[in-house]
């Protein structure tokens, strides 16, 4: 006799240790579970009074500098190397797992105004004050080598900044001109300029390396291609531009930090156009970089703080301070997307969380289903008074408060006024004009 | 201005187009640059006036002007006059006077090719060519960059980014490469250096020293081959046993199995003899494995019928001879594993019963030790078994003699395997029941007794149950007829006492019933009692058949009706009353007709009733509703068309609080909508969020819920996907045209640089030169 038996596969009901929870079957059926909006919606509360409740982004502060820290690069290859370079003409190593400094280089005399590792990792360059390009081995002197530079290049004028680019033994300095140097030559393959006023920071493009950005002091974005020796076009915004950043994932997006308190991304195709207003800051925003992934980018600004901004957005997520922290000079973001460094005038080398309230380290698979839930329910109930009001509080200090009360009431007098002007006078004489072309006075072909 | 802008585009384009040069201007026609083009005759005079006014500053070197032999308003520098002031020369007027003359025909034949010839433009000025190199280079720059134009988008809408990007292969440098440019330098690296290289160890190629390498090299060809064939025969022959081995697990055939099972043991027990004979003492160790595998089994719970196998064998005995057989068989192994061999090594044949005496034996004090003791598993069964059989077959008989029946039955009920199902069957109930049979085994006489006991407590449940019933019965019912005696006190004192007697249940609920109706029929003048009846009537009714009962519930039926009808009749009486009035007041026809018309015209709108309908509605939607929860059947008999009495109803109604007084009470024409929700309003989205087009497609975003309460793990997985997924401690680096499979260009910016054949390096440095030497 042939007996038909049920049978089921031990994988569904049996557990693979004993510290798994069993396995219940559930019943969906969604009348056994009522009231899912309201219960969603306290898990969403939950979620973020907890996110707010364990959002402590301060991780450590690297001190050792004996001036303000001029600038920072990240190593291409290593995670845990950081160098900075300070107005001292000292640079340092860092390892951010120690949290120490690995090495001390004396490099200039005045100022340390660039650094940048070539894309290998195996060598640094600084520029500084003293007129002089240096290339330095990443790795420490072996015993009994003395502490010096590879290369040394004199040049003429001060050098204000530098980028190495990202594939070819290539960098470019900026300062009166723009250079573009073989690392073997003593003298600049090509030199570009466009104006008479010095140029403060050049950026090459990390997908389409061939072109550069660089902003210079009356008040003007110009590109570059450095395969046909010239520039392309310029941008001339209302105020000056401190520096400029290439999305990493987007080749033709950047993003300039301006003195006018805001930050403009620019698809550079269109420049009469910015694709998006930044504005938070309340003063001069001096540094800006990308997140790896291209979604979000930080800022450091004089206002003594930094924030960050998602891409698509106009305002910010987070804002960073602490009361030691003076006016930030420099910021970077670490090439796991996961900290944030940023330098600043009181000598300090400041390491955050970029996510807030993440928890470091590894997590247990559970422990990121509920983590990956939490931030879903956030999402979606982000839009909800309660709940938008939670996760938008911020404490700010005294100052940066007050400042921008300030700024609002004036935003709202000019508003008004133009308001009022447009009001009594001839209809379509007082055109409404959108914010982001407020600020782009002309574009130069 | 404009025309040096005009002028500017033409030169643009004409760069632009330098390299087809197919239209060519005339250079009559075409004005050379914008300079010549103002250069009419009255600039060419001023400038022939400043020229002389410069040539008369230094006269030494200027030569004299010849003398003037005709009239003009022009005298040129080269001593001819140019008649006709701004005309200009012209190849044609200089081929006028050749053409007569036919000796200058090369000259002639020249002069045309070059008037064929064009012109060539001037070049144009620094700042326009620079702004068109510029120009050139965006637009090129552009093309390449939109190429990335469907990457950017598929990344901003893609629903999950994990970085890195690219897959990182996994790549082990060998230790010598990566320290192959190192070099010890300290004393202590030098130090430890040379004890390595003193012991040769290997440095460089780590797995093989010299030594190992020169063992190696030692072996020959030949006996590595040799050594190889071995191997390879050795491989080949496990190989077609383990086929074979698997061939024959793979026989399904039960038969076969047991043929070669049998086979083994035969075998085996030929060994064991040929040991004996050949080699004492081997067999003697034999012997004793054999009685370790006995040991082994004693021990273990194999072939004891508690196995998966068994007990499914065991379900199915009832019905199936052959699981029946399979059990026994096992059975039959165990005791055959968990016998004594000394007995088996003696002749077997010659004495059955002493033998089976003697396997028994020990069974038989085990089991003695369990009754008293405590639980083995396996013997208590037996015990169990023993004792049943007895039960059920001559349970008069004393358990005296009953270690002598054991045997007795065991041999009876062997062939029957049916019994042994059974004793499993009650191994469960042994345990509660073995202080019963203890007892019994205490008190022989008893038995049957005890055994009907059993029975007997069913029977006294059963009757105490029916008694508690019939109490209740009478309970309620005393408690109805008490209700009826408060108002009838007199009448019914004679019911009562009876009523309360408890033992005899079903005589007092006739009498009362009977007795009941009788007082009823006698007595029908207090309208007090009516008012119980209906409490009474549905007992009643079901009970009784009497006739009389009709004629006085037709009575109280019509005292009931005449109480409602003052109550009903009396409103249609006043709307009869009330119509004709007020159709009596408007007797004027024409004014009634007219009405009529309007009325007529109107009809389907009525304005204000539908208001006053409408705010009547709206006022009742927004009041409050009260709460119904009442559950029929709860706490009742349940059937068919089921009503909840009233009572309970009252008692499960939760009334709804009054709320506040609406803000329209006052004002007729108004309906105030009081729909919002002040508290409410606090935690509602407000403005329809930016990406959301309308409400509902707003609402129902916030109405499905993503949990795993609701969701299915996998769905659940999916709707909580996170957008961007980074791994910790890995290096996200910039995208690559080869990451999403663009091919990059071959050449390296930097050697496309320095290829470059305009790079303006040189023109550069030249003006660097300048400016250091300024």
């Amino acid at each position: 006799m042939k007996v038909k038996m049920l049978s089921r596969n031990p994988d569904n009901y049996v557990r693979e240790t004993k510290l798994d929870l069993q396995r219940v079957p559930r019943n969906y059926d969604p009348t056994l579970h009522p009231f899912e909006v309201p219960r969603e919606y306290i898990r969403a509360l939950n979620a973020t009074k907890l996110e707010r409740v364990f959002a402590k982004p301060f991780l450590a502060s690297l001190d050792g500098h004996r001036d303000g820290v001029n600038c920072l690069a990240k190593h291409p290859k290593s995670l845990a190397t950081v160098l900075s370079g300070a107005c001292d003409g000292e640079v340092k190593i860092w390892n951010l797992t120690n949290r120490k400094c690995i090495r001390t280089i004396q490099a200039h005399e005045g100022f340390v105004r660039g650094i940048c590792t070539r894309f290998c990792g195996t060598s640094f360059f600084t520029v500084g004050d003293d007129k002089t390009v240096k290339q330095w081995k990443m790795d420490g002197p072996s015993y009994g080598e003395v502490e010096e530079p590879l290369h040394t290049i004199l040049g003429k004028t001060v050098y204000t900044g530098i980028d190495h680019h990202w594939k070819d033994p290539a960098f470019a300095t900026c300062g009166q001109q723009v250079d573009i140097w073989d690392e073997q030559r003593t003298n600049p393959i090509c030199s570009m300029t466009w104006g008479f006023d010095s140029i403060n920071s050049v950026k090459f493009n990390p997908i389409e390396t061939f072109i550069l950005g660089s902003c210079a002091s009356d008040r003007n974005i110009v590109l570059y291609d450095m395969r046909q020796a010239t520039p392309l076009k310029k941008v001339i915004l209302d105020m000056r531009t401190n520096t400029i950043c290439w999305n990493p994932m987007e080749a033709f997006i950047f993003t300039a930090a301006n003195e006018d308190y805001n930050l403009y991304t620019f698809d550079m195709r269109a420049l009469d156009t910015p694709v998006k207003v930044h504005m938070d800051h309340v003063s001069a925003v001096l540094d800006v970089d990308y997140c790896p992934t291209g979604k979000e980018f930080v800022s450091a600004s004089f206002d003594k703080s930094i924030r960050i901004f998602p891409v698509n957005k106009s305002r910010s997520r987070e804002v960073y301070h602490t009361k030691r922290m003076q006016h930030v000079i420099c910021v970077r973001w670490t090439a796991d997307s996961k900290y944030i460094m940023c330098g600043s005038d009181e000598m300090n080398i400041r390491l955050w969380k970029a996510n807030a309230s993440e928890k470091l380290g590894v997590l247990a698979s559970r422990e990121r289903a509920a983590q990956d839930y939490n931030q879903k329910l956030k999402e979606k109930f982000q839009h909800h008074p309660q709940i938008k009001r939670i996760a938008r509080h911020r404490h700010l200090p005294k100052s940066i408060y007050s400042q921008i009360q300030e700024q609002r009431i004036m935003r709202e007098a000019r508003r008004r006024k133009e308001l009022n002007r447009r009001k009594h006078s001839k209809p379509g004489s007082v055109p409404v004009v959108e914010e982001r072309k407020k600020h782009v006075v002309a574009v130069v072909k | 201005m404009q025309a040096a802008e005009m002028n500017a585009m033409r030169a643009a384009e004409g760069l632009l187009a330098l390299s087809q040069q197919e239209e060519l201007v005339d250079l009559q026609d075409y004005p050379l640059s914008a300079s010549e083009d103002e250069g009419d005759s009255d600039g060419e005079r001023k400038h022939q006036k400043l020229l002389e006014s410069i040539g008369s500053l230094d006269g030494k070197k200027r030569w004299k002007l010849a003398e003037r032999s005709e009239a003009s308003l022009k005298v040129s520098e080269f001593n001819v006059s140019s008649e006709g002031s701004g005309e200009k020369l012209l190849l044609s007027d200089l081929l006028e006077p050749a053409k007569t003359s036919s000796s200058l025909a090369a000259v002639k034949k020249q002069l045309s090719r070059v008037k064929s010839k064009k012109a060539v433009e001037l070049p144009l000025n620094k700042q326009e060519v620079e702004r068109i190199n510029r120009e050139v280079a965006f637009n090129k720059t552009s093309q390449t960059l939109s190429k990335w134009d469907p990457i950017v988008l598929k990344n901003r809408q893609a629903e999950q980014l994990v970085f890195p990007l690219e897959k990182e292969p996994a790549s082990f440098v060998p230790i010598e490469h990566v320290f192959g440019s190192w070099k010890a330098r300290t004393p202590l690296e030098q130090e430890i250096f040379n004890i390595l290289y003193k012991n040769k160890q290997p440095v460089t190629d780590p797995l093989l020293t010299p030594m190992e390498k020169a063992s190696l090299k030692a072996m020959s060809l030949e006996e590595a081959k040799m050594r190889r064939a071995e191997l390879q025969r050795a491989r080949a022959l496990q190989s077609y046993y383990e086929a074979k081995a698997r061939r024959e697990k793979k026989i399904k055939s039960k038969k076969y199995h047991k043929i070669v099972k049998k086979g083994k043991v035969k075998k085996a027990l030929k060994e064991f003899e040929q040991l004996q004979k050949v080699n004492p003492a081997a067999a003697l160790e034999e012997l004793e494995k054999i009685e370790k595998a006995r040991m082994m089994e004693r021990m273990s719970l194999k072939h004891q019928n508690s196995g998966k196998w068994a007990k499914s064998k065991a379900i199915m005995a009832k019905y199936d001879l052959e699981a029946r057989q399979a059990m026994q068989e096992q059975l039959a192994k165990n005791k055959e594993l968990t016998q004594k061999l000394q007995v088996v090594s003696e002749s077997e044949e010659e004495e059955k019963g002493t033998e089976e005496e003697e396997l028994l034996v020990p069974d038989a004090v085990n089991e003695i030790q369990m009754c008293t003791d405590g639980p083995n598993p396996w013997m208590l069964r037996n015990c169990n078994s023993d004792a049943k059989g007895e039960i059920q077959k001559d349970p008069e008989q004393p358990p005296e003699p009953m270690v002598q029946e054991v045997s007795e039955s065991e041999e009876e009920e062997k062939p029957g395997g049916e019994e042994e199902v059974l004793l499993q069957e009650f191994e469960e109930r042994r345990s509660l029941r073995k202080s019963s049979e203890l007892s019994k085994n205490a008190e022989p006489v008893g038995s049957q007794k005890t055994k009907d006991s059993s029975s007997q407590e069913v029977l006294s449940e059963l009757k105490a149950l029916t008694q508690k019933l019939n109490q209740k019965n009478c309970q309620s019912k005393k408690q109805n007829v008490n209700l009826v005696k408060t108002v009838l006190q007199g009448q019914r004192e004679e019911c009562a006492p009876e009523e309360e007697e408890p033992l005899l249940l079903q005589r007092p609920e006739r009498v009362q019933t009977l007795e009941d109706l009788e007082d009823l029929d006698h007595e029908e003048y207090s309208q007090i009692r009516e008012l119980s009846r209906p409490v009474l009537e549905g007992e009643r009714t079901e009970r009784t058949t009497d006739n009389q009962t009709d004629a006085s519930k037709g009575k109280k039926k019509e005292q009931m009706i005449d109480l409602q009808n003052l109550l009903t009749t009396k409103s249609p009486s006043v709307k009869s009353l009330a119509v004709p009035t007020a159709i009596e007041e408007l007797e004027d026809e024409e004014e009634k007709h007219q009405k009529q018309i309007i009325k007529e015209a109107f009809a389907g709108d009525d304005v204000i009733r539908d208001f006053l309908k409408e705010k009547k509605e709206a006022v009742k939607a927004s009041k409050p509703k009260d709460v119904d929860l009442t559950l029929p059947g709860w706490g009742e008999w349940g059937g068919i068309g089921l009503k909840p009495s009233a009572k309970k109803r009252r008692r499960f109604l939760i009334k709804a609080p009054e709320g506040p007084p609406r803000k329209d009470k006052n004002l007729p024409n108004v309906i105030i909508s009081e729909k919002r929700n002040i508290q409410a309003a606090a935690h509602q989205v407000q403005v329809l969020p930016y990406p959301f087009t309308h409400h509902q497609q707003f609402e129902r975003t916030v109405q499905t819920p993503i949990g795993s309460t609701w969701n299915t793990q996998r769905a659940f997985q999916k709707l909580t996907t996170p957008k961007v997924v980074t791994k910790p401690g890995h290096i996200i680096k910039p995208i690559k045209a080869e990451d999403v499979g663009y091919c990059s260009s071959s050449r390296s910016d930097l050697s496309v640089t320095l290829s470059n054949p305009k790079r303006p390096t040189g023109h550069h440095k030249k003006q660097l030169k300048k400016n250091s030497i300024d």
